[in-house]
């Protein structure tokens, strides 16, 4: 059993660390994607299965939350769990992340504890 | 209560925001030096440069990081825990990163004061003999920061767009002009 998951994120950097947070937890990892912005983690959607997405909002092209939105329009993806890890971290931002179905919520800097935190809270489908 | 844009609540809100950031992402434990207003245009300078620009209903502004290459490298092996011996793409990627979490981070502070507000994708700049100047006429807080023998500045220009206090002067237009 292992948990495929995608990586939002326009900085590489960003997608780096979350990586390597990730392999340290005590999660079966199996493949790690990355994109950089909402087309790109669409497009990934649609040709790989993944058990959860973790996603920054504040990118170019198409921004977290309209990738939020477009995944849980989608029969196929409303119910993956998606977790947004970002620098806006205002409680009207949060709320608005929640009110979209957000599944989760990280803010920057984080801790791997805080990411650990969210993951251990979420009921994730395998996809091996 | 009015919240007034001084840099006696300014400076201490940039200096959590960066103790925490590299703290928490780097673990760095950094020392914030005197803060001091910044009205010229700084001399040509080597290193990097990133930018963040702020804007709600309230207030407009810019936050940014300065550091020698050098510490750009130091920060972003730190980051990514990768060496680094010349400023590349990976370097810049971080440091605009640091940036983001930095203003990030003094966002989510200052707007439980002043309301929403938003923030732009990091700008990088990286050159060996460049300037930064502000076509407005604010001042630039700046924040000096030393980590062990590297050394960083955090610098905020804020204008608040209705009622600016006698700290924040009003300009006509905000951008930056690069010359090598």
């Amino acid at each position: 059993m292992a948990f495929d998951l995608l990586i939002v994120d326009d900085s590489a950097a960003i997608r780096k660390i979350l990586q390597r947070v990730l392999q340290k937890t005590e999660m079966p990892i199996g493949k790690i994607y990355e994109a950089g912005d909402g087309f790109e983690a669409l497009a990934v959607l649609r040709a790989n299965k993944v058990s959860f997405v973790l996603s920054d909002i504040n990118m170019p092209n198409m921004d977290g939350l309209q990738l939020l939105g477009q995944i849980r329009a989608n029969e196929d993806w409303k119910a993956m769990p998606v977790v947004l890890i970002t620098s806006e971290g205002s409680q009207a931002r949060v709320m608005e992340a929640a009110h979209m179905g957000a599944t989760g919520y990280v803010r920057k800097p984080f801790t791997p504890e805080q990411i650990n935190k969210v993951l251990e809270g979420m009921v994730l489908e395998p996809v091996a | 209560m009015q919240f007034k844009l001084e840099s006696r609540t300014i400076a201490p809100m940039v200096s959590r925001a960066t103790c925490e950031v590299l703290s928490t992402m780097l673990d760095i434990e950094a020392e914030a030096g005197e803060p001091y207003l910044e009205n010229t245009a700084p001399a040509n300078s080597e290193g990097v440069v990133s930018f963040v620009g702020l804007a709600g209903p309230e207030l407009a502004g810019t936050g940014s990081l300065h550091c020698s290459s050098r510490s750009a490298c130091h920060l972003a092996a730190r980051l990514l825990m990768s060496d680094f011996d010349s400023v590349n793409d990976e370097v810049l990627d971080a440091i605009g990163e640091l940036t983001n979490m930095i203003v990030g981070s003094f966002k989510n502070e200052i707007e439980q004061h002043i309301g929403p507000t938003g923030l732009s994708i990091p700008t990088v700049i990286y050159g060996r003999n460049f300037s930064t100047r502000s076509l407005g006429r604010e001042d630039w807080m700046v924040v000096p920061f030393s980590c062990g023998e590297e050394h960083l500045e955090v610098k905020v220009c804020l204008k608040g767009r209705e009622e600016p206090c006698a700290h924040i002067r009003h300009g006509e237009k905000h951008e930056f002009i690069l010359s090598h």
